[in-house]
């Protein structure tokens, strides 16, 4: 039997200046896990764009639980999106939705 | 008890106050609770104390640091003896290898740093580290070169730093990680730093203590030797009297 995938939310802060698309934003996170971890690497991380608010700055993605650790370095990694200097900074990590808006109080 | 962060390698331009209190405001924000700002060792002690009271507002303890890129071993013995009582750290920039040896068994340095790209420039080796534990050198690694280099060269700084990782470990060398930068947009939150040390293999353990109980017990350990009452290790004035 498959197990069941575990997954986990990660609430994020993005810091910038300029302002964005969220389609920008995520090239931004894919080429960072692409850099650093390679197209393996990637196809592991599950990553899905859950929630994005540019003018309040934050963003959710989703990723499995096993690639994390991963997909928080990566993010870490972000000096630009779309060639504008910006940094994003993970605000709460969560394995539910639902627990993680509460824990953001949004 | 909470957990202490500390970035002992912030770099803003000290000649522009606004940019300085902007840095030590993001640094507060991102967690951090004592941070260590570099000056130039001829930097002038008012604007030190005026540095502080602006870190006090911002609710965030600050440190004195001095980084100091001698060319010989005798120039940093000379650089020691005049700058250790006037900064709680001092950090070595090793660009020659009769420096990094010298560095590692001087008891008055604090960190010791490996700026270069290049693998044939970086003396952090076995005997390095050996040298640096029985002294009380930590190895510092700056992860702005990890935000700021691309493809090959970061591949190349990646392999360098999980060998040199490997290696302190071995040798019981703390491992202290900066972020190293004059950028606000380059500054991390702790966790983010120690998220970016699992790319050269440090475990998590290891890589918090790295942003938080190493550089901590530093900073502790200077300020207790540079307080008009220390005497020697474990020894301090406790109470003077008349006939003391």
């Amino acid at each position: 039997m498959l197990k069941r995938v575990k997954r986990r939310y990660l609430a994020l802060e993005i810091d910038a200046d300029e302002v964005f698309g969220s389609k920008e934003f995520m090239d931004a996170v894919w080429s960072a896990v692409l850099k650093l971890y390679g197209e393996y690497g990637a196809s592991q991380a599950g990553l899905t764009l859950i929630d994005f608010d540019m003018e309040k700055r934050f963003a959710v993605v989703r990723t499995v639980h096993t690639a994390a650790d991963m997909v928080r370095t990566a993010l870490a990694s972000i000096t630009k999106i779309g060639d504008k200097p910006a940094a994003v900074h993970i605000l709460a990590v969560s394995g539910t939705i639902k627990a993680l808006y509460k824990k953001t109080k949004r | 008890m909470k957990r202490i962060y500390a970035d002992l390698h912030l770099r803003p331009n000290l000649k522009d106050s606004e940019q300085v209190s902007h840095v030590v405001s993001k640094a507060a924000k991102l967690g951090y609770r004592l941070v260590a700002i570099t000056f130039s060792s001829n930097f002038p002690e008012e604007e030190i104390r005026r540095l502080r009271s602006i870190c006090k507002e911002a609710k965030i303890d600050m440190a004195s640091r001095v980084d100091l890129r001698p060319r010989t071993p005798r120039e940093l013995i000379r650089d020691l003896r005049r700058l250790r009582r006037k900064f709680e750290i001092i950090a070595v920039v090793c660009e020659s290898k009769n420096v990094a040896r010298q560095a590692a068994k001087d008891r008055r340095v604090d960190l010791l740093n490996f700026p270069s790209v290049d693998f044939r420039k970086r003396f952090f080796d076995g005997a390095e580290a050996e040298l640096a534990s029985n002294g009380a050198a930590s190895l510092e690694i700056d992860v702005k070169l990890l935000l700021t280099l691309e493809g090959s060269p970061r591949i190349r700084l990646l392999s360098n730093l999980r060998k040199e990782a490997a290696i302190a470990k071995e040798f019981h060398v703390p491992i202290i990680t900066s972020s190293g930068v004059s950028d606000e947009m380059l500054m991390r939150k702790p966790r983010e730093l120690a998220g970016l040390t699992h790319l050269f293999d440090l475990d998590e353990i290891s890589a918090i203590e790295a942003v938080s109980k190493n550089p901590v017990a530093i900073v502790r350990r200077n300020r207790e030797k540079l307080s008009p009452r220390f005497v020697a290790p474990g020894i301090r004035i406790v109470r003077g009297g008349r006939d003391c």
